[in-house]
């Protein structure tokens, strides 16, 4: 019998484990997942809970409800992967042999690498939503705000889900609109990047949308610390930003493990060097890195761990076979905006095309229009939580292509407006 | 496509003057680029721009923070080569796609 070890039961554990189990043969290989904790939490679940859309209890599930039965799921921390001889340590002391691993350990956000971040404001006047804390908290804050210069400050440029501090900015303006005070709030949107919006197309369709709801972007604004006492950002080259109310997004690292085992990439944010078309681990060839873990230049997303589990359950099976390993991941992400006022933006991408405008899932027909605006697209978004605990955890197939598809996508420039 | 002509090669670039292709990169090219943001490149800067070409071809997404571990530059001393913003500065002149966002 042989030993297939997944580490991390979240989002691309869980899949991985519903598709191997379907097709390997039990007779010959066992499946082991292991995890720290036993709750699932619907992560894009988190930006709504702030402003009151979603309640804490719509994020939360167990894991074990989504594994299938003949996988054992093991509750404990990994304290170490030992790649040299095949097998895990476990904090409670046992170790796990493994024939085949696959690292599904996501990323979290780490608010100590900030200096002042997560100092005596910290859920007080400063908070993160990335976490079921931090947006809980966050939600009863903003119940009772009385208004002044809102701040959202992105710490690091590779972050989960790169578009949900903008959708936070665009659901923050239609909230307090909608509560009857949004001329006693200021937004403001404060990015290492060169803008809220960095690639061309993205910029022309939905750049007007900043001016329209009235946030200011200030670009170029790489935090070394956080004030507390005057309530200051403070950039690398000195420049500052206050704040009455911050909304971090705190520095994104892997599982603590990855150090451990001495597995990281070498910027020590714990990301594992990773093949980006093949997810087969630079360091041993019998370790595959899926999700939020790997250092490949895709978007932190679920969707994207959903297209690189079609890819890795193909070239896991060619590995179990000793075949070569041909299946390619292109950098497919898809990735719902919410823009406010019950309406979403919808994109669509790979390694090497840039978000298009066009129509999604079908050319033509649609139902969803990309890099538009739209009541279609809001509805999207939402039927993805049902999609999300009932086909996509559970490895059923998605009515999507896994590589990108230029079906339905406007190549050619033309002018498109925003309804 | 837009294209820059250099010593009578054409470079291509995209609409806001990153190349399209780092293999048509040389360093006298660099130099060129460079003093358009009115830098004058040492043999740090290009310590810098040799490290971030490396990377880019081995498929890495780059970052503020990788750079400054890199063990060539710490993050202060990255904003004192490319002031502003360095690494969209720095990926311009190493000939490297500008650090993006999924949008």
């Amino acid at each position: 019998m042989k030993n297939l070890v997944i580490l991390g039961a979240g989002t691309a554990g869980t899949m991985m484990a519903n598709k191997l189990n379907k097709v390997l043969n039990s007779s010959l290989w066992s499946i082991t997942i292991i995890d720290k904790d036993e709750t699932h939490y619907y992560q894009p679940g988190f930006l709504f809970i702030p402003f009151g859309i979603y309640q804490p209890e719509d994020v939360v599930r167990t894991k074990a409800e989504f594994l299938p039965k003949g996988v054992n799921f093991i509750v404990d921390e990994v304290s170490r992967i030992e790649g040299e001889k095949n097998q895990i340590n476990l904090k409670g002391g046992r170790t796990i042999p493994y024939d085949l691993l696959i690292v599904a350990t996501g990323a979290n956000v780490v608010p100590e690498e900030t200096p002042g971040l997560k100092g005596e404001l910290w859920y007080k006047d400063i908070f993160d939503f990335y976490t079921f804390e931090g947006s809980t908290q966050l939600a009863k804050k903003l119940q009772d705000w009385k208004g002044g210069k809102l701040v959202i400050n992105l710490t690091e440029t590779l972050i989960k889900c790169p578009v949900a501090p903008l959708e936070f900015a665009f659901l923050a303006d239609a909230y307090f609109v909608e509560k009857g005070m949004r001329e006693k709030v200021e937004i403001y949107y404060v990015t290492p990047l060169s803008g809220a919006f960095t690639k061309p197309k993205a910029s022309k369709m939905l750049g007007t949308l900043l001016e329209e709801k009235h946030i200011h972007v200030i670009p170029d604004f790489y935090v070394q610390e956080v004030d507390n006492e005057r309530k200051v950002l403070v950039s690398y080259d000195q420049k500052e930003v206050s704040f009455d109310l911050l909304v971090t997004i705190p520095v994104n690292k892997g599982a603590d493990m990855v150090e451990e085992s001495n597995l990281g990439d070498e910027d020590g944010l714990n990301f594992i060097p990773t093949d980006k078309q093949t997810l087969q681990s630079k360091k041993f060839e019998n370790m595959f890195v899926i999700g939020d873990a790997t250092n490949v230049p895709a978007s932190k997303a679920g969707s994207v761990a959903h297209f690189e589990g079609e890819i890795l359950l193909e070239n896991i099976l060619s590995y179990i076979n000793h075949l070569p390993l041909e299946a390619k991941f292109d950098g497919h992400a898809n990735c719902f905006i919410e823009t406010g006022f019950g309406k979403a933006a919808l994109i669509d991408f790979n390694y090497v095309t840039e978000p298009l405008a066009g129509k999604f899932p079908w050319p033509v027909i649609g139902p969803m229009g990309l890099l538009k605006v739209t009541r279609a697209n809001h509805f999207g978004k939402l039927a993805f939580r049902w999609v999300y605990w009932h086909i996509l955890l559970t490895g059923k197939t998605m009515p999507v292509t896994t590589h990108m598809s230029m079906a339905g996508k406007e190549v050619e420039k033309e002018e498109v407006t925003l309804n | 496509m837009e294209t820059l002509v250099f010593n009578e090669t054409k470079i291509d670039v995209n609409e806001e003057g990153y190349l399209k292709n780092p293999a048509q990169w040389t360093p006298e090219l660099a130099h060129e680029l460079a003093r358009e943001v009115n830098i004058t490149l040492t043999d740090k800067h290009f310590e810098v721009l040799n490290w971030l070409r490396a990377k880019h071809a081995e498929g890495v997404a780059l970052s503020i923070r990788k750079m400054g571990n890199s063990g060539i530059v710490d993050i202060k001393q990255f904003y004192g080569l490319f002031p502003g913003g360095p690494l969209k500065i720095s990926s311009k002149i190493a000939g490297i796609p500008k650090p993006v966002s999924c949008i």
